[in-house]
């Protein structure tokens, strides 16, 4: 008996020995938003060849997908995401501040305050524009009908609402008030409220409600291409705002499972022109400004602000605009 | 420990129900409880009378009476049908009425909405009589008629098996009227099970999210659930506030069922 089971202990040590001093079996798990699932498949399967060929390390990189907020939630209350690509800044703010799972510093860690890939926020028409929508003055004007999802809960909808703000701001000489009776105006006209960004996307499209659809910039080349071929039209305003969806390693996560420099890898890996390439294949704006040439046919140039410039970061905007009480509410009360 | 007991291992068991009623109902509801005491009283009393909030208690509250009282109707007449008449296709009918518990609720709202949205076909129909039953609180009944309509059949078919037909046809042949029939024998019996189903129907309704969200509109003070503002509150990373509401949502279900578990007592010992 002790004979047989030295034996298995020999066979046991000796093949895992080569395997954990030669090649690591590593996995990853990303915990993202909604529109990112697409491109992450691409990028997965791009990053793993890469690390094979650097480590010789077979990495498999598990996906997780749904609304910003929601997702940040399941990382704070244990879900165990070696990284987290978001939609918002204030959301992985969420994970230092509910959670202290990474530091507070945690944006200056990577190049370009840790977003490899850009968006901004455009509208979806039905073709031929016959609301000749043009720019945001026109969502505010009477009969035309506008879907967003709320603000309140989607992420999405947040950068909708902001892009407007900092629109309104502009043509009023910096008129907060003037602001928000034009984003009055403009929420008078919405006809329903998702709850998520892909439920604004299946209202619009699906359904056929609406004249006008305030989207990322990805979620409605989607729509023009795959969901509805000649059935829309995009038209990018004269100002929007410059999405920078954030990403990060779950410090305490990484430590835990000791994946911290795949981790790391998995994310720099993000900022290589093999990787812009995919994002901008995936309507994500890459920040390489030779790739960004490459797609300058499918990007539009237009003017956009940044949170930081006009908010003041996005602890301040949510605090001013989407906590309760704050203007949204205040639009919202009658 | 008496050896003599007439219901051997009642305490085993007894202890056995409370140990996983415990685990699995009673400590995760009291964790709401624990969550809410890192507020002060004065702002929890904010949060849930906010007006937002109240409009949101006032929505849902009405859409689940309704809907349950149009289930108690509608169900009564399927439970009825089952129970008394034989046709082909009986059985494949019955396996029918628990669909919409076995549905995951998203896919019912997402269901429901594609159907009577204004180019759906059922939608366009309506429309055509200047009806509109989505993004308002027409489609929240109805998503939610859809979710609790097992509940009512499911909890008054085995009252009206067990009611006798000799009964009936004793009152029938003793010279009352269908009517007198309906009121003096099937009601009295039916009834406890008549408001079980309706009590479970609507206490179902207060906490439906699913297939609320997609046919509701999410307007705020005029369509927005109370569920979905929990969910709101939780998008801000206001766990205190959610539960808060979530309390109210829970005091207000176990209201409901305690209120109308009284009454069903009270209709079993009226005399018929």
């Amino acid at each position: 008996m002790k004979n047989v089971i030295g034996k298995l202990l020999t066979v046991f040590i000796l093949t895992i020995i080569p395997l954990s001093l030669f090649a690591k079996d590593i996995t990853l798990l990303n915990v993202s938003y909604d529109p990112t699932r697409e491109f992450y498949e691409e990028y997965n399967a791009a990053f793993a060849k890469y690390w094979q060929g650097k480590t010789g390390d077979k990495v498999t990189i598990r996906q997780s997908h749904g609304g910003s907020g929601k997702q940040a939630r399941s990382v704070i209350d244990g879900l165990e995401a070696d990284v987290v690509t978001l939609a918002l800044a204030y959301d992985v703010d969420a994970l230092h501040q509910n959670g202290k799972l990474i530091p507070a510093d945690w944006q200056k860690r990577l190049k370009q305050n840790s977003s490899p890939y850009t968006s901004t926020i455009v509208f979806l028409v039905r073709a031929g524009n016959p609301k000749n929508i043009k720019d945001w003055n026109d969502l505010a004007k009477p009969g035309v009908s506008v879907i967003t999802p709320n603000p309140k809960t989607s992420g999405g909808a947040r950068w909708n609402y902001l892009a407007a703000w900092a629109y309104a701001l502009k043509h009023n000489n910096g008129s907060e008030a003037k602001a928000a009776e034009f984003l009055s105006a403009i929420f008078r006209n919405v006809p329903v409220l998702d709850s998520g960004a892909r439920g604004s996307t299946i209202t619009f499209v699906e359904r056929g409600i609406g004249d006008v659809f305030i989207s990322w910039e990805n979620e409605a080349f989607l729509a023009v291409n795959t969901l509805g071929k000649g059935k829309f039209e995009i038209v990018v305003p004269s100002l929007s705002i410059l999405a920078e969806p954030p990403v990060t390693v779950v410090d305490r996560v990484v430590d835990k499972r000791g994946t911290r420099e795949a981790a790391n890898a998995y994310l720099e890996y993000l900022y290589t022109p093999q990787a812009q390439e995919l994002a901008g294949k995936h309507y994500y704006r890459p920040r390489d400004p030779k790739v960004l040439e490459k797609y300058s046919n499918v990007f539009v140039k237009t003017e956009l602000v940044t949170i930081d410039d006009v908010f003041g970061g996005w602890q301040k905007a949510q605090e001013t605009h989407f906590s309760d009480g704050g203007t949204f509410d205040k639009i919202y009360k009658r | 420990m008496n050896k003599n007991n007439v219901i051997p291992g009642f305490g085993l068991s007894l202890g056995y129900t409370l140990l996983f009623l415990s685990l699995i109902v009673i400590i995760p509801l009291s964790t709401i409880i624990i969550s809410v005491t890192s507020m002060t009283f004065g702002e929890f009393a904010a949060v849930v009378t906010d007006a937002r909030s109240l409009a949101s208690y006032r929505v849902t509250l009405l859409t689940s009476f309704f809907a349950a009282f149009a289930n108690l109707i509608i169900g009564f007449i399927t439970a009825w049908v089952l129970t008394r008449y034989e046709f082909p296709g009986k059985s494949l009918l019955n396996a029918f009425v628990d669909l919409p518990f076995a549905l995951p609720t998203s896919v019912a709202g997402v269901t429901l909405t594609a159907l009577y949205a204004e180019n759906g076909w059922l939608g366009a129909f309506l429309a055509g009589f200047g009806a509109k039953v989505v993004f308002n609180s027409w489609g929240i009944t109805l998503a939610l008629i859809f979710v609790t309509f097992p509940f009512v059949v499911r909890s008054v078919q085995p009252a009206l098996e067990e009611l006798e037909k000799e009964l009936e046809e004793a009152s029938a042949s003793l010279g009352a009227t269908r009517f007198q029939t309906v009121r003096r024998i099937i009601l009295p019996i039916v009834s406890p099970s008549l408001i079980t189903g309706f009590s479970l129907a609507f206490a179902r309704g207060l906490g439906e999210y699913g297939s609320v969200i997609f046919i509701s509109g999410n307007m705020p003070y005029r369509t927005e659930i109370t569920p979905l503002l929990i969910v709101t509150k939780l998008e801000q990373y206001n766990y205190a506030e959610a539960n808060a509401l979530a309390l109210v949502t829970l005091l207000t279900a176990f209201a409901v069922l305690f209120a109308l578990g009284i009454l069903k007592r009270i209709i079993r010992r009226v005399p018929a």
